[in-house]
């Protein structure tokens, strides 16, 4: 298939093909591959792909929709590759956050030394949504708040990498970085072994490994379970998997009951202690004793146990105060605060709407950059200003001005993109990177990540609930790149 | 295991075995009245009669033409034991499962489910029903095989077997029920030797005729019920499904037969020993009909046993005395 010859970047940065059409180092092999394969046979590979997921019914729900309308969640057969060493920067930099990030969620509840020193604007902390003034005082098994974080990062015109955003809370999809590397591995297998890619499967034991390392110290095998908020959840099937993997429970809130002063199961023969739950509920849901009373995913008393060290929870209740996509603008800041040392990844410029200056300019220029609103993910509550029409600008006008604090703009984006499957055609996507970061004994990042692509021409959402797909991420090993 | 867990399992398997069922009546039905032609309307009625849900099939259509009942009893998804209701429902209960069941299981019927959802499904139900029904047997039995030989037999399988076999059970006594209602007014014909197809098909719907012929060799309405309801070893008998459906549920509480530890034992129990004192001749001296409903009942009962034991058990509240014992008990 020629077409990968890619001479049209279109002036956007191409993670395979350099600005002369050459292959990237690292990459030469899989071009190769490719472009040897018989008309059509690229396209039928990727059909076949599609088929299979399907198959194995790896499926998602996109909300809004009728129920049953199920999709999969679109897969695109030509991987993102990343050379070794600019891996390497990433791990750095991403431990580097995570840890800063850590403390800072453990100072925010106790001692608040940022604060005082004002590094970070007190007001920020206690009008964010995601600020929690039940943890205050608290500090959670092993000191460890934010155990599994997927941070999204970007790669802009310059070829740098660009953290975009911190997700704390709940980020999911690495049930997909499991499964298309699987996929992949079908597709292409010799490709894969002369390719010398770092393998990305240990993931589910690293993740059982955190856990028992946060159990009640008494506990010497704990019994750990999966909050799920049950099958029409959009991430229901990831809930399933990792569970499957681990070889753990997986839970809904009616399985579970406070008696005693402990969290129990409902099983057939009576109930049974449950010491770590990983839970994949937003803390607004997760007691309807402590947040929302209406919630009916959540455990009636969970807090109060949690509280007093009988059963250990990640991520803490209470992290979402680091997710505030304000507080990021402060991410910089925080990092040198807590480690003395520059940050390894750079934040994208970020306009923070609170400050007067800022706001003045982001109003000025609402069509070149993009708005986002502090707490909300899934690429909802967003203006992407080249994108807009008059109206949306409007709009987003009136939401900065009536409530500033809770907006930040940024430039827009060129970000990178990768050769894609489109019809019969490869044509270039733009594309993000979330790695997996896994916060336990010690801090680990799965090599690689979740590819996620932007279907749509041009378009740079790349959520797989606004059109969004994901692609492979291969890692090399060092002496190949 | 979780209460819930075993919940779904076990309807998972019992949709299953309710889809086989109706794919199998209806074919013998079909492969009925291409020896009866002149019959050809009048042979729908019993098989809506068979699932006991005629108003349901009655809401929407007067006339029980093939057509109509066909697409009720196949593809209709307001009615909920439609094939198509049941795989999907076997489906959902097998999503909320996943990470229980074997990947082969979950795969086979997401697959079920996806095929029969295409359109090509219905052309060929209308046009080479024969070739459709006999596909969602054999859909059904590589699931009941993958069952067996893809998961672990553990407590989670033993669930879904008592699915199966209380499942099973009541749709061989509903088939009998029916048939002998329509096909014998009166009683004092039982042994009368009528080498009838209806009969022969009455022992086809329950896949028995073949084993039957091997235990009785001539074909009578007393031998027929004394099959399908007392035989030790024929695996869709009653007494059967009973008896195994008692085996499984004392592997999951532990007890030895004999004994009881809960009311599902108990009741389960009862009724083997029911079947095991009574013979085919004071059936149908106190009418097999009045038996049969009597058992259909229990069965009902049954479920509700199983469920309110295992299923939906209400936490307790433990004193604070013994915690030590009772906090964490590990299985």
């Amino acid at each position: 298939m020629e077409i990968f010859r890619n001479d049209d970047h279109e002036g956007f940065y191409d993670e395979l093909i350099d600005e002369k059409g050459i292959p990237r180092p690292g990459v030469e092999l899989l071009v190769e591959k490719i472009n040897s394969l018989p008309e059509g046979d690229l396209v039928l590979r990727q059909k076949a792909a599609e088929a299979l997921l399907l198959k194995m019914g790896i499926t998602f729900n996109v909300y809004g929709q009728n129920e049953g309308a199920e999709k999969i969640f679109p897969f695109d057969l030509i991987p993102r590759i990343i050379p070794s060493n600019e891996w390497e920067q990433i791990e750095a930099g991403l431990k580097q956050r995570i840890f800063a990030l850590n403390e800072f969620i453990q100072d925010v509840y106790n001692d608040k030394k940022i604060l005082k020193d004002k590094i970070v604007p007190e007001d920020l902390i206690f009008s964010s949504r995601t600020y929690r003034k039940e943890c205050e005082g608290f500090t959670p098994p092993r000191g460890i708040w934010c155990h599994v974080t997927g941070t999204d990062l970007v790669r802009g015109g310059d070829g740098c990498f660009y953290v975009l955003e911190d997700n704390l809370r709940c980020p999911s999809g690495v049930s997909y970085v499991l499964e298309n590397r699987q996929v992949l591995k079908r597709t292409f297998p010799q490709l894969f072994e002369e390719s010398q890619v770092r393998q990305v499967d240990d993931y589910p034991g690293k993740l059982l490994q955190m856990l028992e390392y946060l159990a009640p110290d008494e506990i010497q095998s704990p019994t750990i379970g999966i909050l799920t908020p049950g099958m029409y959840n959009s991430a229901y099937f990831e809930h399933s998997f990792l569970s499957q993997q681990m070889g753990v429970e997986l839970v809904e809130g009616r399985d579970l009951v406070v008696s005693d002063g402990f969290v129990y199961m409902l099983t057939t023969r009576g109930l049974k202690r449950i010491d770590v739950l990983y839970r994949r509920i937003d803390d607004d849901f997760i007691d309807p004793a402590v947040f929302r009373p209406d919630s009916l995913l959540g455990v009636k008393g969970l807090i109060d146990v949690y509280k007093k060290g009988r059963i250990a929870m990640a991520n803490a209740p209470g992290t979402g105060i680091a997710d505030d996509k304000v507080i990021y603008a402060y991410v910089p800041e925080i990092i040198k605060y807590y480690t003395g040392e520059e940050p390894i990844l750079p934040n994208v410029p970020t306009y923070i709407c609170r400050e007067e200056k800022d706001r003045a300019y982001v109003l000025d220029h609402l069509e070149e950059l993009v708005v986002k609103a502090a707490n909300e993910s899934g690429g909802y509550g967003m203006l992407i200003g080249p994108h807009s029409t008059k109206a949306e600008r409007e709009q987003f006008a009136r939401l900065i001005t009536d409530n500033p604090r809770n907006y930040i703009a940024q430039p827009t984006l060129s970000l990178s993109r990768v050769p894609t499957i489109v019809g019969n055609r490869i044509e270039g996507r733009h594309v993000d990177l979330r790695p997996y970061i896994l916060f336990g004994k010690d801090i680990y990042v799965q090599p690689g990540g979740l590819t996620r692509v932007a279907l749509k021409k041009g378009s740079l959402v790349v959520n797989s609930s606004q059109g969004g797909g994901s692609k492979d991420t291969w890692v090399l090993l060092p002496h190949q790149s | 295991m979780l209460s819930r867990v075993a919940n779904s399992i076990y309807w998972m398997c019992r949709y299953i075995e309710r889809a086989e069922n109706v794919a199998r009546f209806i074919g013998v039905n079909l492969n009925l009245l291409l020896d009866m032609p002149s019959e050809k309307d009048q042979h729908w009625l019993p098989l809506v009669m068979t699932t006991g849900d005629q108003e349901l099939f009655e809401k929407n259509e007067t006339d029980y033409n093939q057509e109509a009942v066909l697409w009720f009893l196949t593809f209709d998804r307001t009615y909920p034991n439609s094939i198509l209701s049941c795989v999907a429902a076997a489906r959902e209960n097998a999503r909320s499962i996943r990470e229980i069941i074997s990947s082969e299981m979950w795969e086979h019927l997401n697959n079920f489910y996806l095929e029969l959802m295409k359109e090509e499904s219905i052309k060929m139900a209308l046009q080479d029903p024969d070739r459709f029904y006999n596909i969602i047997k054999m859909r059904s039995h590589l699931f009941t095989g993958l069952l067996d030989s893809t998961m672990s037999h553990g407590e989670a399988w033993n669930f879904a077997r008592i699915g199966v076999m209380i499942e099973r059970a009541d749709k061989t006594s509903r088939i009998l029920d029916v048939k002998y209602f329509m096909l014998l007014p009166q009683a004092d014909l039982v042994n009368t030797p009528i080498d009838n197809i209806q009969w022969i098909s009455v022992l086809r719907s329950a896949s028995a005729f073949e084993m039957y012929r091997k235990e009785f060799h001539n074909i009578t309405p007393r031998n027929v019920a004394n099959f399908l309801i007392f035989d030790k070893n024929f695996p869709r008998s009653i007494y059967y499904c009973i008896a195994r459906a008692q085996v499984y549920l004392h592997r999951i509480s532990g007890t030895p037969p004999g004994s009881v530890t809960n009311s599902a034992e108990k009741h389960l129990g009862r009724m083997q020993a029911d079947l095991e004192y009574t013979d085919i001749d004071e059936v149908i001296d106190s009418g097999l009909h009045e038996f049969l409903d009597n058992l259909q009942r229990r069965f009902n009962t049954m479920g509700g046993t199983i469920s309110s034991t295992f299923f939906n058990i209400e936490p307790q509240i433990t004193t604070t005395t013994d915690k030590q014992s009772q906090t964490h008990t590990q299985s």
